[in-house]
């Protein structure tokens, strides 16, 4: 079990500061077409190829809501156990910027079409809820690109317009790693519904955080800075333990927190001020002309409803119910839906007199470590479940011992093969025919007659030579539990 | 055939189909008369040698069931059209040339229509005299050195002037309406949501419509039928039961209630708007309509709030002029200074004038005080219209508070030239259509208007009714073809 950070405290001189944390987090929405174009959202396809003239903003085009788009918000809102909006006002956010080719964002800001729900956190030391104050729909922006030509800021309109979720929590995470379960539970949620593929090297998922500090059993929240756009969880944590300590220190120092905007520098892990409050945009936002109030049904939402997979919480629920996995493997083998996927497989293809408790092990010990050393997905897997559930049949019917299970699993690799065809074609099975085995140590004690009385007088460290020589000989292949059995016996 | 240029869409029509006039020679004859009128300055663009090819080709296979067979015609400079230059009357378009086509132009294309060129206009339609424009004034066919109004100036100086026989504009406070009443022709603002606006250059989304101008009200008929589709490239396009206007048309209205708006009796209103507004009354109770006195208690606020409404848009729908992705470009040291350069170069005064109002209401502690208080007043102008069709079926006011007025007259006092706007903004505020008709003349025989105010998507009965009227009235437009030396 990890250790219990339930806590993340800042001492300085007599003080402990506690850190405020609330994240707004850009989820891209997994869609074929943008939020008001029918341009592709395909991700590193050529610069400026997936362009419509509604996303480059040419004169007396129109946006068009995408209807998917909608309904996958809607989704994402019923997954958090958020109230869903039946009306919400999409409206124009104004600024300027070379890759905002419309010279405004449309988003939406008093009307969300998501509002208040809830996310549960599995901690260490216990559940933990966050709020959620909204979710809304929006356009993300261009690209651009500052680094190719010496002279030029060149820009790729590819994103522009592809829909994102804005999921705003409220200010109820306290520690880095309550940051890192939240979001990865946001991923996962998300990844569940289908909602968003979450893949934040690419981009799709990334947060703005939002951090003060106060002294530990104060009510009252700190002024507060956001740090923009952070795009791992990595240096989420970083950034916000550069941050609080950056505030504490001046607290310390008796000076005053400005409310700005920041930039975190991954390379030298510090942040930076962007702007200040004075220097903010305003926005200049109203409802957008061109664009009705985006009205939806009962029966839409209900429809959506009953749409709705088993998320992560049911589902890990289920788990311990139905398969006597321990909380801790449950929160784990449903953390992210592939997994969940695939050990459900293995267990249906494991059939009758299944081990579920090896089938966990086996997931969550030889194959991740699989995955992680290939930096692969579980969907990528080598191995396929339903010849890992094989693997674990072999083991559990005492065909081959954990032991060459383990050989086994190293040669499956190589293609997905078949455990069973591995064992017959390199006669890797398990020898647990007693008479073979009792002929077979009778051989080794008189082959040893000195080590067996030594034994015999009380050097009972000698047992393992015993057990060695055996499974020396037999190849590993001697049922060791056999072997134990009849040594015993037998010396 | 005495002058193909002097008759009616409808009679020009039956003379194409009757094969007593080519397409062609059509064509040829609006070319002829265009160039022989660029004193006018109604063109920006000249299409015309196009336009012969296209008229030659219609000739070789011409399908005469198609509503404009073969007929050539201008439009307002503000549509979209596939690669002929659109410039919105603007510098910092004045190299655009779109790869699309709007909604509107396609639909009177699909039925025959041959496009001869695109007509002047104020800059991205903000102007009441077409002297905003970066292409120069226009000068009304009425008088020399009279401005045609505006901002579909350059289309009703074209009509008027018989450059072309039919023409489309955009009206987003008057801008159809106006003009039409200045230069004697007839123009119509539909519906908001009647015409899509897929392909024109915004104003302020809210408030722009497309519409017909023309010489007459049946012709006007049948070019709204035209343009008029339910179109799902533009979000605020509505999918209502569209009538074929022109078959529909009738000059029984009899029982009709029409009303009289008190409020519209504004102080210091010229005696001949006065007299023009009793003569419209009669007309129309010689038409054997019911005339009704009735009250529109906000119409004071229809102007100020327009000016609030209409920039706060405009000032946020041209933020994408700005010299990164197509027009006008100046050059900067850095992308804010290349922003500042090209926007102060490629708007011209007005615009840049409404871009900044517009951005001021919208600013952070004065929305509430500007937009969202425009935005409520908007809504009470909306229930007064729907109070007083409770009791009438339309309304008849004066188009403009005057006739129109000589160039230069109010360049140099803003407000003096929103004014004009007066009567027709609250049409733009509630949705609703409105046409302009020809009515009579002031003191020097310039043109004066009435209009008639339906109620949403009532168009066929505002054409009946200024269809009715227009046969009493009997008005005939004066073009003494001055500029022609």
């Amino acid at each position: 079990m990890p250790k219990d950070n339930s806590e993340y405290l800042i001492e300085r001189n007599d003080n402990i500061y506690e850190v405020v944390i609330g994240l707004e987090v850009h989820a891209q929405v997994t869609s074929n077409s943008k939020l008001f174009s029918s341009s592709s959202t395909t991700f590193g396809a050529e610069p400026n190829t997936q362009v419509s003239l509604v996303d480059a903003a040419f004169p007396g085009m129109l946006p068009v809501i995408n209807e998917y788009c909608v309904k996958q918000a809607i989704k994402t809102g019923i997954g958090l156990k958020a109230q869903i909006n039946k009306r919400s006002v999409f409206d124009r956010k104004n600024y300027f910027y070379a890759d905002l080719p419309q010279g405004y964002q449309i988003s939406q800001f008093k009307y969300p079409i998501v509002g208040e729900g809830t996310v549960v956190l599995d901690m260490p030391h216990g559940q933990k809820e966050v709020g959620i104050e909204r979710l809304h729909l929006e356009q993300d922006a261009g690209k651009s690109i500052h680094d190719m030509d010496p002279q030029n800021t060149l820009v790729d309109l590819n994103r522009s317009g592809v829909a994102l979720m804005e999921i705003v929590s409220k200010p109820d995470l306290r520690t880095p790693d309550e940051v890192s379960a939240y979001v990865k539970k946001l991923r996962s949620i998300m990844r569940y519904l289908g909602t968003c593929d979450g893949n934040m090297q690419e981009g799709s998922l990334r947060a703005d955080v939002n951090i003060s500090v106060r002294i530990k059993g104060s009510d009252k929240l700190g002024t507060r800075c956001e740090i923009k756009n952070v795009n791992s969880i990595k240096f989420m944590q970083m950034a916000i333990n550069y941050e609080a300590n950056r505030q504490v220190d001046l607290i310390e120092e008796g000076k005053t927190i400005d409310q700005e905007t920041r930039l975190f520098d991954t390379k030298k892990n510090e942040t930076r001020s962007m702007r200040s409050k004075e220097d903010a945009h305003d926005y200049r936002y109203f409802p957008d002309p061109d664009l009705l109030p985006l009205e939806v049904t009962d029966e839409f939402i209900e429809k959506l409803k009953a749409d709705i997979p088993e998320l992560p919480d049911d589902k890990k629920k289920r788990f311990i119910d139905q398969f006597k996995v321990s909380p801790y493997e449950a929160t784990i083998l449903v953390s992210d839906i592939d997994t969940a996927k695939y050990f459900e497989e293995v267990i249906a293809k494991m059939g009758k007199n299944q081990d579920i408790k090896l089938a966990v092990n086996w997931i969550t010990g030889e194959l991740f470590a699989v995955l992680n050393n290939k930096n692969l997905e579980i969907s990528e897997s080598p191995i396929s479940a339903k010849n890992l559930a094989k693997l674990v049949n072999l083991i559990k019917n005492g065909t081959i011992s954990g032991k060459i299970a383990k050989t086994i699993f190293e040669l499956m690799m190589d293609g997905d093969k078949d455990p069973q065809i591995i064992v017959e074609e390199k006669g890797l099975k398990q020898e647990s025919d007693p008479k073979a085995l009792e002929a077979l140590i009778d051989k080794i004690i008189n082959d040893n007659r000195e080590k067996a009385i030594e034994y015999k007088e009380g050097k009972e460290k000698l047992f393992g030579f015993f057990v060695g020589q055996a499974m020396k000989i037999s190849g590993g292949k001697a049922n060791p539990q056999l072997i134990n059995d009849i040594l015993k016996k037998k010396l | 055939m005495s002058d193909i240029t002097s008759l009616t869409l409808t009679e020009l029509i039956k003379n194409i189909k009757d094969k007593k006039i080519s397409s062609e020679e059509t064509t040829k004859a609006f070319i002829e008369r265009g160039e022989k009128s660029r004193d006018l300055n109604a063109y920006i663009t000249e299409d015309f040698s196009n336009a012969l090819l296209k008229a030659k080709s219609f000739d070789q296979k011409p399908n005469f069931d198609l509503k404009l067979p073969g007929v050539p015609m201008a439009v307002k400079d503000l549509f979209c059209t596939n690669g002929v230059k659109t410039t919105a009357g603007s510098k910092i378009l004045n190299n655009f040339i779109p790869p699309y086509e709007s909604t509107v132009t396609q639909n009177i294309w699909n039925e025959g229509a041959i496009l001869l060129g695109k007509l002047n206009c104020d800059e991205f339609a903000m102007g009441s005299s077409n002297e905003t424009s970066f292409y120069g004034n226009v000068q009304s066919p009425i008088d020399k050195d009279l401005v045609p109004g505006g901002s579909s100036g350059g289309s009703a100086s074209a009509l008027a002037a018989n450059l072309t026989p039919i023409t489309i504009g955009t009206d987003t406070g008057g801008s159809i309406r106006q003009p039409a009443s200045f230069t004697g022709t007839v123009g119509l603002k539909p519906t908001y949501g009647s015409c899509s606006r897929y392909g024109i250059v915004a104003f302020a989304s809210s408030l722009d419509q497309a519409g017909p101008m023309s010489k007459d009200v049946k012709d006007c008929a049948l070019l709204q039928e035209i343009i008029s589709t339910y179109d799902e490239k533009d979000s605020t396009s509505i999918d209502f039961k569209r009538n074929e206007y022109s078959k529909e048309l009738t000059n029984n209205i009899k029982g009709k209630k029409i009303g009289i708006p008190k409020e519209y009796r504004v102080d210091g209103m010229p005696k001949e708007i006065e007299d023009l507004w009793t003569k419209g009354i009669e007309y129309a109770k010689d038409c054997g309509a019911e005339i009704i006195e009735i009250s529109l208690p906000h119409t004071n606020y229809a102007l100020p709030t327009y000016y609030i409404v209409a920039p706060a848009e405009a000032s946020s729908n041209l933020a994408r002029y700005d010299g990164v992705k197509y027009g006008f470009r100046s050059k900067g040291e850095n992308l804010i200074d290349m922003y500042e350069k090209t926007r102060s170069e490629g708007f011209g005064a007005e615009v840049q004038r409404r871009i900044m109002i517009g951005t001021y209401v919208l600013s952070s502690g004065y929305y509430d005080a500007y937009y969202l208080k425009a935005q409520k007043v908007r809504k009470l102008i909306k229930n007064d219209f729907d109070e007083a069709y409770k009791k009438v079926d339309a309304i008849l006011t004066p188009s403009t508070p005057s006739a129109a007025f000589k160039i230069g007259e109010k360049t140099n006092d803003p407000v003096s030239m929103y004014l004009n706007d007066i009567f027709t903004v609250p049409v733009n505020l509630a949705g609703l259509p409105a046409i302009s008709i020809p009515a009579g003349v002031d003191d020097k025989g310039y043109p004066l208007g009435l209009q008639i105010i339906g109620k949403a998507f009532d168009e066929q009965n505002i054409l009946n009714i200024a269809y009715a009227m227009e046969e009493k009235i009997e008005f005939k437009n004066k073009i003494t073809n001055w500029w022609i030396k």
